[in-house]
């Protein structure tokens, strides 16, 4: 095959020789798998390898060097983004740590209106992590990977001591690129533009408090996590000159707006009664004293449009899977202070602040 | 520090505790601070003990209440406040 | 969610307001004290304020143990934890108020101290088993809703002869926090703020009843309302206490008769007796010493009273200078009226009880309300 964009054909190498294979049922990370050596390359050989499973990786290179893609030439933008991953417990309901690494980082580069093209992955692993869980870590991102359609095409590995690390901490970073005029940026939310969101708040973020012993309620909410490169393919097709696109994560679109309108130097208002946000994830909200307007998503987005795109978007958001739920929540105004506001479904009028500190579940 | 919900007991569990049910979301309390409790009744949970027992006839009451007022109010304004 | 949803209807509301605002006197002011966090914070969150007349002022009276809860009290907790190697366990509300040096639990937590969040005090019975080997305490705050629960805990571990467990009390009482806001001579020597009703807690009420109500609005003649927790709850309180102001009532109310009686939770209350008993004095923040206020453990479970066990000794910490919490507490300043507020004291970096805890006046003005003091346009 000599498609230009793949490197070459790898050369045969010799089949590695080693004493035993890699015990996934029972094996445990140890300090050797960190160390370079010989554990360390079964470990890639057998584990990280396979299930990548791409031309890049095959050529065993500390990095991967790929051709432009077509849309730089038609005067388009590289896009890079990268995103750690330390999310406790490394399994939950919907997804986990690996699938979730690499939606988040397709997200970040998806946010900018560009086509992810790559990604790299490093793994900080703990002494002691069950074989058997990274392996199904690695599968799920493996999984997650070719359903977005990206490589993962360079990786490290490193171990630290028990005690040291959560079991598994994964950093990725992606590259994209964004096709000429498409300029999509936190700072371009302009007085009277329409908020909307692609679906339901807070799903993600009560999903893994549902996993924490801790708290101890039990609910079949599932993580959102999803890569939305698609979605945003499809709006961006619809309407190129959207404003604002950023997917809600950490602190949730509460957050997530308070940057935009401080980026954007603009105000918000929103109206409660049109935030989609389902009855389990309201309920375990109450049971815990959180605001789901808080709760972290993680297959979300927001988009801030002009006005007379807005019906367009959510026509287009709701036609595809992921955003069927898809509403317009509020709207920009000026406002030199840039508060986000919110009529709430009583009738009155509040501020939706930044987050103070960590959402703690209150008692009070 | 008063933060305490409504919930709906759906069964007795091993001695005092329970399982509660509120939109959906299922948790495990103590019934230890309150008798009588049968799956279907209603209580008040706080950190995790029910405190009292909803009485579902006073909520009709007073939810009856509002609605009275609705009823000699001659038309409220859509929008409120002064 | 049943029983939730329904008292928080917005055109419910809307009624309720249009009845206020018909029945309020437009020739007299009407000066009303919710005294329970989650009241205030409720009237925060739905806006209520703006739904009512301009002639009805809502003040924020001392209901949040945690903002109540005095800096000394937290340096004995840190002490536990950082010390003397205690794990200490609390609800999450209490984990940020800083103390002495601007260290709080939080903060201990990153330097090393084992402090762990509990959403119940069963939690922390779990939590003494399974760590046999070290010492477990329990810093337990909160009103008479949160006390039961404790005791409960206590008796618990004396059943299952849990060496290692204790309670590090600090439980304290509404009805005395009431009395002293009419009573105390610094309202007195500050001048007396004109308060005319109270909004009665909600769950504080399912648990001692409305008796004790009974009592302030006989002695002082204030009419009382107790409201439930949701905002159509805390309306509708509202409307009683303007009818009984017009047609000079001062009684005691129950709005929240689906969950408070008269006399309470018995079973409860009786639990609490056993464990507990009054404590002389104690220490407020922002409100000073006052007598007879507080819980301590009694002498027969005495195994597991942290005070005791550990020999805690207690140092008051004053508020910082500016702060104008006492004030605000008892309803003669407000959040805007402090020189600190939201510049140098803010939820992120709290100098007074008001501001540490969502439910605090200030924190709930801050988190809320400010808009509405920087002129932000009305789109």
């Amino acid at each position: 095959m000599n498609d230009p964009r793949l490197p070459p054909e790898p050369p045969r190498r010799p089949k590695r020789d080693y004493v035993r294979p890699l015990d996934l049922k029972s094996g445990r990370i140890d300090m050797t798998h960190g160390s370079g050596g010989r554990a360390m390359a079964q470990l890639v050989d057998e584990l990280f390898l396979p299930a990548f499973d791409n031309p890049w990786l095959a050529q065993g290179n500390d990095q991967a060097a790929f051709e432009a893609p077509p849309e730089l030439a038609a005067g388009g933008r590289l896009v890079m983004a990268t995103d750690a991953h330390v999310v406790s417990p490394l399994f939950f309901p919907g997804g986990d740590i690996g699938c979730l690494a690499v939606h988040g980082t397709v997200n970040d580069v998806a946010m900018a209106g560009a086509r992810p093209l790559h990604l790299a992955a490093s793994f900080i692993l703990e002494e002691g992590l069950a074989l058997a869980d990274l392996a199904r870590i690695v599968e799920s991102m493996a999984r997650a990977a070719r359903e977005a359609g990206v490589a993962i095409v360079t990786g490290d590995t490193k171990v630290v001591e028990r005690g040291k690390g959560d079991g598994c901490f994964i950093t990725t970073t992606g590259v994209g690129v964004v096709p000429a005029g498409v300029r999509i940026a936190g700072d371009r939310a302009r007085p009277g533009d329409a908020v909307l969101v692609s679906g339901t708040l807070g799903d993600h973020g009560v999903a893994i408090m549902a996993e924490r012993e801790s708290l101890g309620f039990a609910t079949s909410i599932v993580s959102d996590t999803a890569a939305l490169h698609g979605l945003v393919a499809a709006m961006v097709a619809a309407v190129p000159d959207i404003h604002v696109l950023r997917d809600p994560t950490r602190g949730g679109v509460a957050t997530t707006l308070n940057e935009i309108a401080r980026q954007s130097r603009v105000g918000m208002l929103l109206d409660e009664t049109t935030l989609p946000v389902r009855e389990e994830v309201a309920a375990a909200c109450e049971f815990l004293g959180l605001d789901p307007l808080y709760v972290a998503n993680e297959g979300k987005l927001v988009c801030i449009c002009a006005p007379e795109h807005a019906d367009a978007l959510l026509a287009v958001m709701r036609a595809h899977p992921l955003g069927t739920q898809a509403a317009r929540i509020g709207s920009v105004h000026a406002d030199d202070h840039h508060f986000v506001q919110m009529s709430t479904a009583f009738g009155g009028r509040r501020i939706v602040d930044w987050l103070t500190g960590e959402q703690l579940p209150r008692i009070c | 520090m008063c933060l305490a919900i409504p919930v709906r007991v759906v069964e007795r569990l091993a001695g005092d505790d329970a399982l509660v049910d509120v939109g959906g979301v299922r948790k495990t309390i103590s019934l230890a601070l309150v008798d009588d409790v049968q799956p279907g009744d209603y209580v008040i949970l706080h950190v995790g003990y029910a405190i009292q027992k909803l009485d579902t006839e006073e909520a009709a009451r007073t939810l009856a209440l509002f609605a009275e007022l609705e009823a000699t109010v001659p038309a409220a304004p859509a929008e409120a406040g002064p | 969610m049943k029983y939730i949803d329904e008292f928080r209807d917005g055109r419910t509301a809307r009624v309720i307001a249009a009845a206020i605002a018909r029945e309020a006197d437009p020739a007299r002011r009407y000066h009303i004290m919710e005294f329970c966090g989650g009241h205030t914070h409720a009237i925060s969150r739905y806006g209520i304020g703006e739904l009512l007349p301009p002639n009805i002022r809502l003040i924020h009276g001392p209901g949040c143990p945690v903002c109540v809860l005095p800096i000394g009290r937290v340096d004995s907790a840190l002490e536990l934890a950082l010390e003397r190697g205690a794990i200490v366990a609390t609800y999450g509300d209490c984990l940020r108020v800083p103390a002495t040096g601007g260290l709080s639990l939080l903060k201990a937590k990153a330097r090393g101290a084992d402090v762990r969040m509990v959403y119940s005090a069963a939690d922390v019975i779990r939590l003494a088993q399974e760590q046999p080997g070290r010492e477990v305490v329990f810093f337990a705050i909160g009103f008479e809703t949160t006390t039961p629960p404790t005791a409960l805990a206590i008796r618990q571990a004396e059943q299952l002869g849990l060496a290692n467990f204790s309670v590090f009390c600090n439980h304290v009482l509404t009805p005395s926090a009431i009395a002293n806001i009419l009573e105390s001579p610094e309202v007195r020597e500050l001048g007396t703020v004109p308060l005319d009703a109270f909004i009665g807690p909600a769950h504080v009420s399912t648990v001692i009843g409305s008796r004790p109500y009974e009592h302030f609005a006989e002695e002082y003649g204030k009419p009382v309302v107790i409201a439930g927790f949701e905002p159509l709850d805390v309306m509708q309180s509202i409307l009683m206490l303007v009818r009984q102001l017009n047609e000079g009532r001062a009684e005691v109310e129950n709005e929240f008769a689906r969950a408070v009686t008269r006399e309470g939770n018995l079973k409860a209350q009786a639990l609490v007796a056993d464990v507990f008993e009054l404590r002389k004095a104690f220490e407020w923040r922002g409100l000073g010493v006052l007598p007879y206020s507080a819980l301590r453990i009694k002498a027969e479970y005495a195994a597991f009273d942290a005070e005791r066990r550990f020999g805690l000794a207690y140092r008051s910490v004053p508020d910082h200078k500016a702060c104008q919490c006492g004030a605000i507490l008892r309803g003669l300043k407000r959040p805007q009226d402090c020189k600190v507020f939201g510049t140098v004291c803010t939820p992120e970096n709290p100098l007074g009880s008001c501001m540490v805890s969502s439910e605090g006046a200030c924190a709930a003005h801050y988190t809320y309300g400010r808009y509405k003091d920087a002129a932000v346009p009305t789109p």
